[in-house]
Formats: structure tokens, sequence, C-alpha cells
């Protein structure tokens, strides 16, 4: 179990409980986060479940991958701290992860 | 040019639950039409995840999305549906007489007597990057697509994207447009590495500009564009002169003119009855992802079960009195004859 927070656009937190082996994005949207639209599924293949990583988390995550680094071209306002949520796995390690929701993923 | 026919059925979408319902619908000699936003079939399958590996589709334990397709396609060829890509369903209504006309956003019209919603999350869309004031400047200065090249001859043209549609058209419109540039976020490009190598060229060439960065603001007045802000890989911020802005990321699913229908909805989702998955509207069907009822799963699997119960209701619309006679594909020899394998 690890605790994650999407803190929104607007700056309301929400907190949600992530279980091991399953996806940030799948943690958001078990949770009904909104702003996570992830329109395919988690299929790495529609930019719609794209965070920003809080700086006290920037280099604990690992690089992206290529596959993400490409979708993340159909991201608006892709920054270093940018994610596609879909990609970062659950687990012990990544307990406390704070994640921002854009203000619109499209 | 417009165009017009008459036919059994329409499907709307051409995704895997629309190919599986030409199958059923064949089976049952109903003769289909299909209409689909894209430019070939498959849908999700085709646009989303072609390469990505599909576990649970019956007896198929790893299928991708692209194959998937293919088979389908072959498995409904028999029946001849013919399908009209790159056409939006704009309008569908019911006629005196009983039957359905729709019409597509490439002037055709369809007279037909059922219609098979299988339109999945909705239409494929552009997406619209959600910069302040762009709409202010949307079919003046800004364009998700390219209909007719001609109408950007002349003007000073800022592509943005690193995909095949973005190169493809900054290639493509370089010789006519007065000045190009093509902005993308990073120096590595998605699209074909041919068009990449040609891009490249034309701006060793000075033929156009290459700029990395990405979109932050619009200038202009009165819907005409004179600048985009951009922020380049370094932080700081420059104007990039431009009257005219094609922006290319991608598509995205919008419910888009089912809404208008008048059919009974759940939540953006096209409620249908789970005994023939019929709407609101007796005669217009909804299979797959794009239906509601209480316990649907969006699964192809479900839509290809949708679809199948589906064409019985619409055989006694179709044929009103005829006796529906129950038959395998595996024993009967009228089933296997239209399948051409007896």
């Amino acid at each position: 179990m690890a605790k994650i927070t999407f803190i929104q656009h607007n700056g309301t937190e929400i907190d949600a409980n992530g279980i091991a082996g399953m996806t940030v994005m799948e943690t958001a949207v078990k949770n009904q986060v909104p702003g996570i639209d992830a329109d395919c599924g988690g299929a790495c293949a529609c930019a719609t479940c794209h965070v920003y990583v809080e700086p006290e988390w920037a280099g604990k995550l690992g690089p992206r991958n290529p596959m993400e680094e490409d979708m993340l071209d159909f991201a608006f306002d892709v920054r270093d701290s940018s994610r596609l949520s879909c990609q970062i796995k659950v687990s012990d390690a990544i307990d406390g992860l704070r994640v921002r929701v854009p203000e619109k993923q499209f | 040019m417009s165009e017009f026919f008459e036919t059994d059925a329409v499907i709307i979408g051409a995704g895997p639950c629309g190919l599986f319902t030409i199958f059923e619908l064949g089976l049952l000699d109903i003769k289909c039409h299909v209409i689909d936003i894209l430019d070939r079939a498959g849908g999700q399958c085709a646009e989303l995840y072609p390469e990505k590996p599909i576990y649970d589709i019956p007896a198929l334990p790893l299928v991708t999305g692209a194959d998937l397709t293919s088979r389908l396609l072959e498995q409904a060829k028999p029946f001849n549906a013919t399908f009209h890509y790159n056409q939006m369903v704009t309008e569908l209504r019911k006629i005196d007489d009983g039957r359905f006309e729709l019409k597509t956003d490439g002037e055709i019209t369809f007279l037909c007597k059922v219609v098979v919603i299988a339109a999945g999350g909705g239409s494929f869309q552009p997406k619209k990057p959600p910069i302040p004031g762009i709409d202010a400047y949307e079919n003046t200065s800004v364009f998700y697509s390219v209909k007719k090249m001609e109408a950007f001859r002349g003007k000073d043209v800022l592509i943005v994207g690193g995909g095949d549609s973005a190169l493809d058209w900054t290639n493509n419109l370089q010789p006519i447009v007065k000045s190009m540039t093509l902005l993308h976020r990073r120096d590595d490009f998605r699209a074909a590495p041919d068009s990449v190598n040609k891009m490249r060229e034309l701006v060793e060439a000075g033929k156009m500009q290459l700029k990395i960065g990405q979109v932050t603001g619009l200038k202009g007045g009165n819907g005409i564009l004179s600048a985009a802000t951009v922020k380049v890989a370094d932080g700081s911020v420059e104007d990039v002169a431009c009257n005219t802005m094609l922006p290319f990321f991608g598509l995205t699913m919008k419910l888009g003119p089912v809404a208008n229908w008048g059919l009974n909805l759940h939540e953006n989702l096209i409620k249908v009855d789970t005994e023939k998955f019929e709407t609101s509207e007796p005669g217009i069907f909804a299979v797959g992802d794009i239906n509601w009822y209480p316990g649907k799963l969006k699964l192809i699997l479900s839509g290809f079960h949708e679809a199948a119960l589906m064409a019985q209701q619409a055989f006694r619309l179709i044929n009103p009195g005829e006796r529906l006679l129950f038959q395998y594909t595996t024993s009967s020899t009228s089933l296997q004859k239209k399948l051409g394998v007896n």
C-alpha cells in the first residue's frame, strides 16, 4: 500500500491508497480523481493521464520510457516534471508520492 | 459532390463491434453500409492501440488491435458491406415512411430501415490545445486539419507537433506557403524517418524554420493571428510571427453529434435494453462501448454478444411477419452458402 496525493489545479488534494502492481493512473481512476481522463485505458496511447511530479519527488521515479516520451508529444504544457501516470507503477518505494493534475488534459 | 444510398442497415462506426455487426446482420441477409470518421477500419484498435496486445478476446490468447481488425474484416468479407471512411454522421432522423435518414459531413445521404450505432467512445476529433484565447482564431487562423491545401497558399504558417500529420503537412505545404515554421517540444520526432529527413533538408536549405519549444499564448486581433508566443527549450520566451497555425496533437474521442439525435442517454452513453440492444427509438440500436445498460462492461466481447442479439430484432423489423429460424454456422447449409464455404 502506498499513499498517493493528487493535487488538483485549484489546489484541492485527494489522497488515494495505491496498491502495489497497479499504476498511478489506475489508482486515480479508482478513486475518481478529476482530470485523469485515461481515454485509452492505460495502453500508453493517448496522453490523457498526464501529471506533474512534485519537486520533492523529482528524479525518484526513474526516467520516462521511450514510448511515454513519444506519447507526451500529445500532451499540452509538457515540463521536466511531466509523466504519464499510466507508466508509473505503484510500489512501497513511491509511498507518499505527490503529483499535480493539469487544468486540462485536452 | 453529394451521394445517396438506400440500404437495409447503416452501421455507424467501423471498430470491432461495427465490423462484427456486419457479420451478424449478414447471416440474416441484411445488407449494410458502414460509416466511420477515420480513414480506415478498426476504431480505437486502429487509432489508439494498433500494436498493443489484447488478451481478452475469446479463443485469441493474444491479438493486436491491427490484427483483430483485419481478422474481423476478413470474417465480414462475404457480406460485401460498403464502407464510407472520413465521414462523420451529423444528422439522424426518422422520416414519414418509418425509415431513417442519415447525413454525413461529406454530403452523403442514406435511407435505411435500421441504424446500428457502434460508435465506441464517440467520434475521433483533433485535440485542441488549451491555449488561452485559441477559440477566437479557430477556422480563421487556427486549423486542426488541412481540407484544401490551396487555402494555405501565401500564408505564414506555424505547424505544431512531431507526428506524421505535423511532418507531412510541413513538407507538403512548404512549397506553397510564404513562410513555414515547425514547432515541436523536442528535437526528436515520432513521424516516419523519411519525412523527418525531408523536413531537415528543407531547414538546411533555408526554406523553413524548425523551433524547439511549446506555444503558451497567441497574439492577434479580429480572429487573425499575428504571432504565437513560444517558450523555447532554454526557458526563454519569444514570439513566432505567423498568420496561420496548424496544431497536430493527435485525436481524442468526443460523443459528438450522437448527443443531438434525441436518444435517451445515461452519462453520455446510449441507453439500450438487454434483449434487443435497441435505443429509446425503435429501429435504432447501439452496441459496444457507446451503449449502457445495468451491468454493462466495456469489453469488445460484450459488443460481439450485443451485435448477435441486436441482429435478431433488426431482422424482425426489416422482414415483418417472417419467421426467423435460429441456425448454427457449423450445420446450416444456408448459412454456409452465405459464407461462401458450401
